[in-house]
């Protein structure tokens, strides 16, 4: 799929210089089209950094080739500031302090928007094939403000880039006065904004999360899901209008949670997922009918279920009630460190034939990513 | 260079330019010929993403420091203002979008470092025409390209900028032990000896009394007897230049050869910015300062000044900034010197009070300054220039790493303790000493790399990936010694299989011990 984030050949002057080839190459490593052996070297670090309100940072990506080089056991570094002795001094939190001797590798994070973010990810990930349901068409258009044209109606005039091309036409006319500095605008100095149809698949869709918070979930696997569900969700929210969410945890009990307490909840106790599907089975048949909606279905959990029984009760759920009016059932499984994760095996043996059924492992974040690609891959 | 995409700099740039350099040479200051071009942010992007040459040869890591580059300014996180290249004449590049005062700082900043690169003793070993150096090598590895595909070169190329940073910098002002050892044979040996026998220029009538045969024949008997008991390691001692070495022995199609030498002969190049950042930003900024404040600033530009200059100099999370530490340290040795604050009457003086009052009106300031920019490098400019005073004064700190909230914190502000960390980031521009320590390991040709410990572990993964590619050159068994949690360690690769043990007794001994 070819949808680079920004065209860069476009926005560039042609230098004396071209790095072009240079950078086409290295996006290409990225993606993963060459060069296989350099992908171990791909730096990733975390794949969400801050979340401010509207923009996120995000580590650029870089090949980092192996060199000789001191491990991180060093006597740590020097900085400057007024940070008193213990104070945090890593650009958490609110330490006074700054700086350190030490040079970072080739991570660097920036700041994006939501949207870019999907575009970046939308280099490695397909969307899934979403189908007009309902009554609702699958694609609108919308129009976006993109450029500038030469003739338009003058509510759509653009006051500075007008006044800029006055002001240069003055000035190499030589008519332009510093002295009174009057701008008169002629006709051919005008500029109007021109705009841009877009059009935007629509569809009615619904993702619905399911979390195990049980007591062996602790906060690194809760992190570990949090990144999960807030990529899948960037990514098809950037793709589709009118995507819902529900959101949907559980231990030995489940329940329906806003997106903030799905993020944050923590519980204790045993862990019985069939009863998070059941409540899935409610949700939906109270609200989504299949024909109407585009159903996924994404669960997260450490894979230790209480029960042998009711992990094939979970399946029995599935593949009778589930599985025939949704369009995938995603199944991640963090790694944990005292689940027995069996959940994910029970999964395979008994819905092996089914293929809206996707299973991925996550161990660390570095995972993640390819988590993503495993669910987003396959287009369904 | 193509000419058309250059702004071509314009009348009021050049007579800046021109009014700049007269006030930095009436100041003493003494630089190559510089060139100004202007380029807009993009090309100035790919310009810094190839080092600094409009001229490279095709690698993906120009495309991947290029992107960095651009996100950085594009997300306005960082912004180059110039570039300037240690060449003879000086390339400088300056921002299209820069205002004039902006540039006007720019410019005397340039000249600074030009002054730099042509006095200061560690640059004296570089090569000055390094602009059609670098076109040259361009040249060659395109045409290796054309030979051999474009993904094996890439690939060999991968492989050498991976250990790029195994060079020797100071082989260039001394002279080594030479690779050429004795033949094996006994003409061999007494060749060799003859040829390190000591002899004394003299007249040819006085050669006999001057250079008594006895003594030579005596000499020579003794330099073939110690020969002959010796076992002829290869390298004769360790060495630092593994990338000579390699040069050298490993077994190289030309092309790789010469790809492998390009590659050290540009690591040799940069190696003199690596070693003097922060003596060569702070040259470059204490001049800038001074030339604007005295003698280029109009009065409408000083917000502007002061505000860009104060921007240089701000200190952010995670660098210590060079151009900071390197003005305050330049500053302060003016200071002393001029008011005579420097010599054993200075430094034994008990009272604090005393020492900061005195001034002897010495006003050595500026003869010192130049001294310290044409023979100081980074390391001996901090061990000697950076007081307890002035780490105080510049609120410096120690900080490590704190396992149990993983976080940075401080340490503490002890002054030698914060000395002690920026000389050990500052050695070797903060990298680890690897030597090769026999050529011919085991009798099987393998080789044997030993990292010298100066307090902190090698980072494993990297050097089990890295020591891949040295056998990638070396074709034969590689190893690597590296004490890793004050145990040594082993760690070998055979072209098939990574491998680490502990060292024992029992294993072979390398020629060398480093």
């Amino acid at each position: 799929m070819e949808r680079s984030t920004v065209d860069y050949a476009e926005l560039r002057g042609s230098g004396p210089v071209s790095i072009e080839k240079d950078y086409q190459r290295f996006r290409q490593i990225v993606k993963g089209k060459i060069r296989g052996d350099l992908r171990k070297f791909l730096t990733r670090g975390e794949l969400l950094g801050k979340e401010g309100k509207h923009l996120i940072s995000i580590p650029v990506r870089g090949v980092d080739l192996p060199h000789f080089r001191f491990g991180d056991n060093n006597d740590g570094g020097v900085g400057t500031g007024e940070a008193g002795v213990g104070d945090n001094v890593d650009g958490q939190g609110d330490g006074k302090g700054a700086g350190g001797t030490n040079p970072g590798a080739h991570i660097m994070e920036v700041e994006v928007s939501l949207d870019e973010l999907a575009d970046i990810l939308a280099e490695e990930l397909q969307l899934p094939r979403i189908e007009p349901r309902g009554k609702h068409v699958i694609t609108s258009k919308k129009e976006r403000y993109s450029g500038l044209r030469q003739s338009g109606p003058e509510s759509l005039r653009h006051f500075k880039r007008t006044f800029k091309h006055a002001l240069r036409r003055q000035i190499m006319s030589g008519t332009y006065n510093p002295d009174s500095p009057r701008i008169v605008p002629i006709r051919r100095d005008r500029r109007y904004r021109s705009w841009k149809t877009v059009l935007k698949p629509q569809s009615n869709a619904v993702l619905l999360y399911m979390m195990d918070v049980s007591g062996s979930m602790g906060d690194e696997q809760k992190e570990l899901v949090r990144l999960e569900a807030f990529w899948i969700d960037a990514w098809l929210r950037r793709n589709y209008e009118g995507i819902d969410s529900r959101y949907i945890v559980h231990d030995v009990r489940a329940q329906e949670v806003d997106r903030d307490t799905f993020y944050r909840l923590r519980e204790d106790g045993g862990t019985k997922i069939s009863s998070a599907f059941k409540l899935a089975k409610h949700l939906l048949d109270q609200h989504y009918q299949p024909d109407e909606w585009n159903i996924y279905l994404f669960h997260f959990s450490d894979g230790d279920n209480s029960s042998e029984t009711d992990s094939r009760e979970c399946c029995r759920i599935l593949r009778e009630q589930l599985l025939p009016q949704i369009n995938m059932f995603g199944y991640c499984q963090v790694a944990s460190a005292y689940g027995s994760g069996n959940f994910i095996n029970v999964i395979h043996e008994h819905l092996d034939d089914c293929d809206n059924v996707i299973t991925s492992r996550v161990n660390n974040k570095d995972d993640i990513y390819d988590s993503l690609k495993t669910f987003f891959t396959k287009g369904k | 260079m193509a000419e058309s995409a250059e702004l071509k700099l314009s009348a009021e740039l050049t007579d800046y330019a021109r009014k700049i350099a007269g006030v930095a040479r009436a100041a003493g200051l003494d630089f190559f010929e510089t060139r100004f071009e202007v380029v807009d942010y993009d090309t100035m992007c790919q310009i810094a993403a190839y080092g600094g040459f409009p001229q490279r040869y095709p690698h993906w890591r120009f495309g991947m420091e290029y992107e960095k580059l651009r996100k950085q300014h594009v997300y306005g996180l960082g912004r180059i203002y110039e570039m300037v290249i240690n060449n003879d004449p000086c390339y400088a590049y300056l921002l299209s979008d820069n205002e004039m005062t902006d540039q006007k700082l720019v410019m005397a900043h340039v000249y600074a470092h030009c002054d730099f690169f042509k006095n200061n003793i560690w640059f004296s070993k570089t090569n000055r025409r390094m602009m059609d150096e670098f076109a040259n090598h361009a040249t060659r590895v395109r045409r290796h390209i054309d030979r051999e595909g474009f993904e094996p070169v890439e690939k060999f190329v991968d492989v050498c900028v991976s250990i790029e940073n195994l060079i020797d910098p100071h082989s260039a002002f001394m002279r080594r032990e030479s690779l050429e050892r004795p033949a094996a044979t006994a003409t061999g040996r007494r060749i060799h000896a003859e040829q390190q026998v000591v002899r004394y220029q003299t007249k040819p009538y006085l050669e006999r009394w001057v250079n008594p045969p006895e003594r030579l024949k005596e000499e020579r008997q003794k330099l073939i007897d110690r020969g002959r008991g010796e076992h002829h390691s290869i390298p004769p001692q360790p060495m630092r230049d593994v990338l000579l070495f390699l040069l050298k022995y490993a077994p190289l199609e030309d092309w790789e050869a010469d790809i492998l030498s390009i590659v050290r002969e540009e690591s040799y190049y940069y190696a003199p910015q690596g070693q003097t950042k922060i003596m060569n930003e702070g040259w470059a900024t204490f001049w800038h300062s001074r030339l604007m404040t005295r003698h280029l600033l109009k009065d409408d530009e000083l917000i502007t000044y002061c505000d860009h200059h104060a921007g240089t100099l701000a200190t952010s999370p995670g660098n210590l900034n060079p151009y900071k530490m390197g003005v305050e340290i330049f500053r302060d040795i003016e200071e002393r010197w001029n008011k005579g604050q420097f010599g054993k009457e200075f430094d034994e003086c008990p009272s604090i009070e005393e020492r900061r009052r005195r001034d002897t009106k010495a006003m050595l300031g500026m003869e010192k300054v130049f001294e310290v920019r044409r023979v100081y490098n980074d390391v001996t400019f901090i061990d000697e220039f950076l007081t307890a005073d002035l780490a105080d004064r510049l609120k410096l700190y120690h900080y490590r790493y704190d396992p149990a909230t993983r976080r940075m914190v401080v340490v503490d502000r002890d002054f030698e303790k914060i000395k002690a960390q920026l000389l050990f980031a500052l050695t070797n521009h903060g990298q680890p000493y690897i030597y090769i320590a026999d050529g011919n390991y085991r009798n099987r040709g393998e080789l044997y790399m030993a990292h010298r410990h100066t307090g902190a572990d090698l980072d494993i993964r990297f050097a089990v990936e890295t020591l891949k590619n040295v056998q990638a050159v070396w074709r034969r068994p590689v190893h690597l010694q590296a004490q890793i949690n004050d145990e040594m360690v082993l760690f070998s690769f055979d072209g098939q299989q990574s491998q680490q043990q502990k060292i024992h007794a029992d294993l072979p001994k390398p020629a060398h011990k480093v």
